[in-house]
């Protein structure tokens, strides 16, 4: 365009460059006034979310610590022992780090991988001589366990800049001393099963809130404007309250003592209190009730759109109210389906607060790890790790999504 | 407050603030971080007001949730804005050993003879013993529980169990409940079969355990009927009976002990202040009212004569609860967490 334009500049009449010169500044106006915006979300956005992810590629503990060990072991082969100059290297790396106070980088980074590799560290450090012969010896003689390749192999697979070892422990891999990836040892694997339980209480939550949605959602649009507005606060004023407040109130009413309990031994249904917390019926109820307005609205949106004319046509033509409900009403409603679905299901994939209040420890979905190792253990490469996982999840699954009914026709309420 | 006054307090403010951003090195005041709930209730009163009261030193209180990697963060970020911290024996070694405190003066907090061994570390300034302990509400079971080995029987005394969600404790626990003698359970820790032995023991009890991750929680569960027993401290649940006229029961057959430490935050610019706090922290006289308030036994030498001896009884360091008690081995755990904590969390979310 710009070419066609330096072309054509001689024959364009002055009106026109006119034209041309303010349909610029209507250009520049607008960037203008995104661009705030743009920086903002830059800023306080884009920027925060890939410094924290990219602490799921980055190992830079070990290599700034240790950097000559690391440097060392870059050549070695890995099938024997390290050569003397890699003993020579740790030994002087670790009073350099003993005494600059950041061994303890290094070493929690180390014993992610190898129990113990922190203690092993510290005694280490602590214990070594004045003066060193063979640094080798000295060091074996310290701990045997510097004597094994493995150990070795630790701190090579520690090297960075960039490693895989969050990413493989995200989903219950790991590298042998070979550099080969095998599975996680079974009582240290959680991380697939944690991943399989999100999505399924994400599908079911789904499921649920379409079944219970769907019909609300006719009602509201099939409804007098009057009746209908009235329907459409008891749908929106949960939806205006806070997150954390419907949780609390769905303790109160589902613990043991609670209403639901008073009320069933009250009159006398059950004998018992029944269990209705800490378990994943507390879940599935408490995030269906949070959800079900983003599949309502969506859907009351799309079907306030179908003309009742069809339906009647349909009917009028002969077709049993069920064949005009599934032959026409349902198919046009569908993009209505697809976009709550979607709204739900990503939305729920990423839930913590609801299950760490109303679930049990069976019911944890991957979000409370990463919680646990971003705010409890501080361990935030695999937090960050955890993370790249479910925003790829959710990535893939739009990416789907997109195949199959397409973004055009989702309209969202 | 008449108009004059106020824009003269405007002023006055306004040249504070500019004060405080001018001085690159103006003192925040002397921050103490403790953990919350009836135990921090009590501390205030014993401690941080009458040492501001007796010093005139401004003191900030906040509380946490304990984490040796929250201190790390806070020392490596280079923004660490508190100064003196109640910690956990684990994280003292950990966070002494990768020089997240000051070493301890012991001249400035008041002499390393004055207090319990126990309570005496390069970095840290014990402050309490209290325990983990099993207990119930006594108004709804009536014949209770006497050992953890009662805490597995579901048979006898239907119901939740609740314990503090993380392997610690609950490993011990575990052993002990199957018969495991004080004694040995560090040594059978240290095999990879008496790990297993422990989580196959909590493997039995799984179905009926929930988990509680604030020391404020087991006292609630308790009152909630939400639970028949839980593990908890023995200072919340007695706080419970005494500020909530409640019943709970505390069974001290082979409840687990351990000490909290005062630590200062390395590179603090309030670690004068910091030393003076917790040297009237850590007089017998002022350590003695901390019991009456909250039943942790407390690590002044001096300071059992001057407690109340009606209330002793109820303290983690009276002679009989102590004698079948178990010391809670550090070393073990900071060798050990990373791992079980890797193979809790898989354990329990399965």
């Amino acid at each position: 365009m710009i070419q066609a334009a330096t072309v054509e500049t001689t024959e364009i009449p002055a009106l026109k460059r006119l034209l041309r010169r303010s349909q610029r500044r209507q250009q520049v106006t607008a960037i203008a006034l995104v661009a705030p915006l743009l920086v903002f979300l830059l800023l306080t956005y884009i920027g925060p979310i890939g410094a924290l992810l990219s602490r799921g590629i980055l190992d830079p503990e070990v290599p700034s610590v240790l950097p000559r060990t690391t440097a060392a072991l870059a050549t070695w082969d890995g099938r024997e022992l390290p050569p003397e100059v890699a003993f020579a290297a740790l030994v002087a790396d670790m009073r350099e780090a003993r005494s600059a106070g950041t061994l303890a980088a290094a070493a929690t980074r180390l014993n992610y991988d190898i129990n113990g590799f922190r203690s092993l560290m510290f005694s280490t450090a602590r214990r070594l001589p004045a003066e060193i012969d063979s640094a080798r010896d000295t060091l074996i003689g310290i701990d045997p366990k510097w004597g094994e390749r493995e150990t070795w192999a630790a701190i090579r697979r520690a090297s960075g800049p960039v490693g895989d070892f969050y990413l493989l422990a995200a989903l219950d891999l790991r590298r042998d001393a070979d550099g080969n990836i095998v599975a996680a040892p079974e009582d240290q694997a959680i991380f697939i099963d944690v991943i399989a339980r999100t999505f399924l209480i994400s599908g079911v939550v789904t499921a649920l809130c379409l079944v219970l949605g769907y019909p609300v959602a006719y009602v509201l649009a099939t409804l007098p404007a009057r009746s209908a507005g009235l329907l459409m606060i008891f749908v929106l004023l949960p939806f205006w309250t806070s997150l954390l407040v419907r949780t609390a109130a769905w303790v109160v009413v589902l613990q043991r003592e609670g209403i639901v309990n008073s009320l069933l031994l009250g009159i006398g249904i059950i004998e018992q209190p029944l269990e209705m917390i800490f378990n994943r019926f507390a879940v599935y109820v408490a995030m269906t009730h949070i959800l079900l307005p983003f599949m309502i609205l969506p859907l009351y949106s799309v079907m306030k759109g179908i003309p009742a004319v069809h339906l009647r046509a349909a009917a009028s033509l002969g077709a049993p109210p069920f064949t005009v409900f599934r032959r026409v009403y349902l198919p046009q409603t569908l993009p209505g389906i697809g976009a709550g679905c979607l709204l739900v299901f990503i939305q729920a994939l990423g839930y913590y607060i609801t299950p760490a209040l109303v679930g049990g420890a069976e019911d944890q979905m991957i979000s409370y790890l990463i919680a646990f190792y971003a705010s409890r253990t501080i361990n935030w490469g695999m937090a960050a790790a955890l993370s790249i996982l479910l925003l790829a999840a959710t990535l893939v699954l739009c990416a789907v999504y997109g195949r199959l009914v397409g973004f055009g026709r989702v309209r969202p309420g | 407050m008449n108009g004059r006054k106020t824009i003269l307090a405007g002023i006055a403010a306004g040249a504070l603030v500019t004060v405080a951003v001018a001085g690159p090195a103006a003192a925040r005041d002397l921050t103490v971080v403790s953990w919350g709930g009836a135990y921090q209730d009590a501390q205030r009163e014993v401690y941080f007001k009458p040492f501001v009261e007796a010093t005139k030193i401004k003191l900030l209180e906040e509380s946490w949730d304990g984490g040796v990697g929250v201190l790390r963060a806070k020392i490596q970020g280079g923004n660490n804005n508190w100064d003196v911290v109640q910690v956990e024996s684990e994280e003292l070694v950990l966070g002494c050993e990768e020089g997240l405190y000051e070493k301890i003066d012991w001249e400035k907090v008041g002499g390393k003879d004055k207090l319990m061994d126990d309570a005496v570390h390069e970095c840290g300034v014990g402050t309490i013993v209290y325990n983990f302990i099993l207990s119930y509400d006594a108004d709804r079971i009536k014949d209770g529980p006497k050992s953890w080995a009662d805490f597995w029987n579901v048979q006898k005394w239907p119901g939740k169990r609740a314990l503090r969600k993380g392997p610690k404790t609950n490993l011990e626990i575990a052993l002990m409940a199957d018969g495991v003698p004080p004694a040995e359970v560090y040594k059978t820790l240290a095999t990879e079969a008496g790990i297993e032995r422990a989580f196959r023991k909590l493997d039995e009890l799984k179905p009926h355990l929930i988990w509680w991750e604030k020391g404020s929680q087991p006292p609630q569960l308790l009152a909630a009927g939400e639970v028949a027993m839980t593990s908890a401290y023995n200072g919340r649940i007695a706080a419970a009976n005494q500020n909530d006229k409640k019943n709970f029961r505390i069974v001290w057959q082979n409840s687990l002990y351990t000490v909290d430490y005062w630590v200062i935050m390395k590179g603090t610019p309030n670690k004068a202040q910091a030393e003076q706090f917790i040297h009237f922290a850590s007089l017998p006289e002022n350590q003695a009212k901390l019991p009456a308030k909250i039943p942790y036994g407390v690590t002044a030498k001096a300071a059992t004569a001057m407690i109340d001896p009606k209330i002793l009884p109820e303290l983690p360091t009276a002679p009989e609860n102590i004698a079948t008690a178990l010391y809670i081995n550090e070393p073990f755990w900071v060798e050990n967490l990373d791992r079980l904590n890797q193979r809790f969390n898989a354990w329990v979310a399965r």
